[in-house]
């Protein structure tokens, strides 16, 4: 059987050996682009069947940031939508045959995680400028400052290595379940793997988000207050 | 066999299986206490759910450091090579 850990190989372009899984991250990044660029092409007040569908979906992202942050969902809604909506197809993508979904390899959550990461900066920097977010580190006090250093580390490399242990393990199953056992018998593990696929793509989005907040809400220094209910799942990370 | 090999194919399996035992219990009693909060108040099943996703993600992930080990352990080990 396959390492999980290794990525399969398919061409070279010049010098640069491309996996698979980058074939399909295109794939599904082009797909998302030109739905997306489709169903907004002609907005109108009263809004089509698809447009419809697609303004549900922005105010559901809006409900969700606005719960979890307690903030104006606007500066996140492009951020957290695309890495929701991303990695929900992504996950999803191993219902077609032959395809193994990309987040089910290290580089691509990895990838997602340094994005996460990087990100949590720039809102940060924006929302305290640079000496706010800096003095975020020292938060409860300057005690903390090595701790919280390690942590904004740490806090992103679990949620990459939560992502790729979910995703891969759900297709590593699959596949050890397939072989043993022959055609229709996995069907009921693909569906459990359909519920955990949109579990994590959520999770990610919503750990993403919190880090957002705590970096911009500690950094402006109680400008803007943070969704009280947010504080113990901040605690935990 | 390799010695070393024996090992570690012992070591993943050990790996997996106790450190699944932690992280169930824990999920156990995180649902049992958001089911216990739902049926005291209905009306914050959506707050209480989502917040118990999160939670439940961050004990899933003791689990799931373990299965990277266990995997590391028979895919990718340094010590065999």
């Amino acid at each position: 059987m396959n390492s999980p850990l290794d990525s399969t190989i398919l061409f070279q372009l010049g010098p640069v050996p491309i996996a698979q899984s980058v074939v399909t991250t295109w794939v599904i990044m082009a797909a998302l682009v030109l739905g997306a660029g489709l169903l907004t092409r002609r907005l109108a007040l009263l809004p089509t069947k698809p447009q419809a569908a697609l303004e549900l979906f922005v105010a559901t992202l809006d409900t969700q940031i606005v719960e979890t942050t307690g903030a104006n969902p606007s500066p996140y809604r492009a951020f957290i939508g695309t890495l929701f909506l991303f990695i929900l197809v992504a996950n999803w993508s191993s219902l077609v045959p032959g395809v193994e979904p990309p987040t089910a390899q290290l580089e691509t959550d990895a990838a997602l995680a340094i994005l996460v990461f990087l990100s949590v900066i720039w809102f940060g920097v924006r929302g305290g400028g640079v000496g706010g977010y800096l003095r975020s580190f020292a938060s409860p006090n300057p005690v903390m400052i090595p701790l919280n250093m390690l942590s904004s580390v740490t806090r992103v490399f679990s949620m990459f290595v939560r992502l790729f242990g979910n995703v891969m393990s759900g297709v590593f199953v699959i596949g050890i379940v397939a072989s043993l056992a022959g055609l229709l018998v996995p069907i009921p593990l693909m569906a459990l793997d359909l519920l955990t696929g949109l579990v994590q793509a959520y999770i990610f989005a919503v750990l993403a988000m919190v880090f957002i907040t705590a970096a911009v809400a500690t950094g402006t220094a109680g400008a803007t207050t943070a969704d009280p209910a947010t504080s113990p799942k901040e605690k935990d990370i | 066999m390799d010695y070393l090999s024996l090992v570690s194919i012992v070591c993943a399996a050990f790996t997996v299986a106790f450190g699944a035992i932690g992280p169930a219990l824990a999920e156990g009693r995180a649902v049992a206490a958001a089911m216990d909060a739902i049926a005291r108040q209905p009306e914050a099943a959506n707050t209480i759910s989502r917040t118990l996703f999160v939670g439940l993600a961050m004990i899933e992930t003791t689990a799931i450091y373990c299965l990277v080990i266990a995997l590391l352990l028979l895919f990718a080990n340094p010590l065999l090579v």
